[in-house]
């Protein structure tokens, strides 16, 4: 299994053999033919007139994948849907990144696509936030709302037709994410949903699942909608002042717990949804497993089976 | 040394145009965008690509294509001698040039613009054919990654001693000092990317000892097809809807 490095002794082994041949057995009636690799024919219906897509390529009068994934058909498209690759942008996808580099009124942040996503000066509210003209003064105070290595959330504005990604922060959702940890899981697993922003507030956790497979846990910030109106425009709105004291142990093991969980379901390679971390959560806890023996052999065994499960009875309900 | 025996086996017991046993192995380095370990026998190369990612040095930005960059090395302790410096060397750099020229022919760089496509190949064990082996991997790799190609690249070699043309050799009969043929092959659009030859060959032989390459060529994109295919149908059941 890929990149799993877990030692499972015999019995795990044949637990967590048994479950993934559940799933297997679960969707083969669905996609049976659906897979191709590279160069593979894509059977094709040649009267209908079928539009070629994504992925796909004219052979000789043929349809041939150029990726190896799943060919997906709408009305007359025919596009080979990739699993593993890169992160594919769309306008309005909510996407967390970490910026990499402050130019001349913008910042370059690393979102997993093909190039760097670029936020400009402009998309974003200041400080103070007065709907104003960005002067050279705010583009000399860029560091003070993000520097280097610092992990924001925003939302994709537009693509250029040069391919370059513009993103955009300018409500109070998105912004500066910090007191917590970021999580890169396979953007596959993600799929877009009308909620990207989680808040749990029984465990005190704030969670953000980005398109992009970027995922932030951290913790859940109630004093956010603090106006900073009466503050002089010169002042660093530091979010760590001294009033503010550390998150409490509690808090910071719930976000260790959710974060192993995310975790363990990209090692499996699951899909990443609410309902499955929460589920998974709980699981370890009513179980009482320690946070770190989550990345072990035998839970990761358990939430094979628990999803084979979970799976199983869906598609019966369905059926 | 005998390299053909009277009963028509070779130094280990395989016919001329047998090959040796294939093993593909993907998604062996976490961190990486896609990777693979392929072997031949015992040849064993370890290929991990990254990319289509943003272009560290923007002086080489193209603007209309992906930059392709290869390099291969083999680890210290993948001969029978340890090596003092497996980069940098004349061979490796040649190697990293035929196997970056080889995979920027198959990958459709213009849907890729502004981005750079990074391939390390390094080899693990050398038993002869570590030209072919990498070439091998990295088109798994790059499958793996998602990147997309115009074909699968596979590759054999095949030589010709005893006056009979041997597919597939390894270390002892490469260093045997007959001649020593690899071919790159696109297996559906049947076309030829990459043919290198050690020492000397008459032509009219040179034409079989290359279809035979080209038939080792076409097996191991068979293998390779299968090892894909099983590998995207687990990805995708195991998803879920």
């Amino acid at each position: 299994m890929r990149g799993i490095q877990l030692s499972l002794n015999q019995t795990q082994k044949l637990r967590l053999q048994r479950a993934l041949d559940k799933l297997d057995s679960l969707s083969s009636k669905r996609n049976s033919n659906a897979s191709v690799t590279v160069a593979d024919t894509i059977p094709v219906n040649h009267e209908d007139g079928v539009l070629k897509g994504h992925g796909t390529t004219e052979l000789g009068g043929q349809v041939v994948a150029t990726l190896c994934g799943v060919v997906e058909r709408v009305n007359k498209l025919v596009y080979v849907r990739s699993l593993r690759s890169r992160y594919k942008p769309e306008t309005g996808d909510i996407i967390v990144g970490r910026v990499v580099e402050v130019a001349q009124k913008r910042w370059r942040i690393d979102i997993n696509a093909n190039q760097d996503a670029v936020l400009m000066l402009s998309s974003m509210n200041m400080p103070d936030r007065i709907q104003r003209r960005r002067t050279a003064i705010d583009e000399l105070n860029m560091r003070n709302i993000f520097e280097e290595n610092d992990v924001i959330c925003a939302e994709v504005r537009n693509l250029q037709h040069d391919g370059t990604l513009q993103l955009q922060a300018r409500s109070e959702k998105y912004g500066k994410l910090d007191r917590g940890q970021l999580l890169k899981v396979p953007c596959y697993l993600v799929k877009r949903r009308k909620q990207h922003f989680h808040q749990l507030d029984q465990y005190g956790v704030n969670l953000v699942l980005g398109c992009n497979g970027y995922i932030w846990v951290g913790e859940l910030n109630e004093a956010k909608d603090i106006m900073m109106v009466d503050q002089p425009i010169n002042a660093q709105p530091n979010s760590t002042n001294e009033g503010q004291a550390n998150t409490p142990a509690e808090i910071r093991q719930n976000i260790c717990r959710i974060a192993n969980s995310i975790r363990v379901l990209a090692t499996l390679g699951f899909n990443i949804t609410m309902e499955v971390i929460e589920e998974i959560f709980n699981l370890s806890r009513s179980l009482d497993f320690v946070v770190h023996d989550m990345l072990g052999a035998e839970f990761c065994v358990l939430v094979a089976e628990r999803e084979a499960e979970r799976r199983s009875s869906s598609t019966k309900r369905k059926g | 040394m005998e390299y053909l025996s009277p009963e028509g086996l070779r130094l280990d017991g395989r016919r001329p145009m047998e090959m040796r046993q294939l093993r593909a192995e993907i998604g062996v380095v976490p961190k990486a965008d896609g990777s693979a370990v392929f072997e031949m026998g015992n040849t064993k190369v370890i290929a991990a690509v990254y990319g289509p990612r943003e272009v560290e040095n923007k002086t080489h930005q193209m603007n209309d294509q992906a930059l392709v960059r290869c390099e291969y090395s083999m680890a210290n302790f993948s001969t029978g001698d340890r090596t003092r410096k497996p980069k940098g060397d004349r061979r490796s750099t040649e190697i990293s040039l035929v196997i970056r020229q080889t995979m920027e022919a198959c990958i459709i760089t213009h849907l890729l613009p502004r981005s750079q496509i990074d391939i390390f190949v390094q080899v693990l064990q050398a038993d002869g054919g570590t030209r072919s082996a990498c070439i091998n991997a990295a088109t798994l790799a790059l499958s793996d990654a998602g990147i997309p190609m115009h074909d699968l690249v596979t590759s054999c070699s095949a030589g010709y001693l005893k006056s009979t043309p041997f597919l597939d050799l390894n270390y002892v009969e490469d260093s045997a000092g007959g001649p020593d043929v690899t071919v790159g092959f696109l297996p559906k659009l049947d076309k030829v990317t990459l043919l290198q030859m050690d020492s000397k060959l008459p032509i009219g032989i040179l034409e079989e000892v290359m279809l035979l390459a080209i038939e080792g060529c076409k097996a191991v994109a068979g293998y390779i097809r299968e090892v894909l295919l099983e590998n995207t149908k687990q990805l995708e059941y195991r998803r879920g809807g």
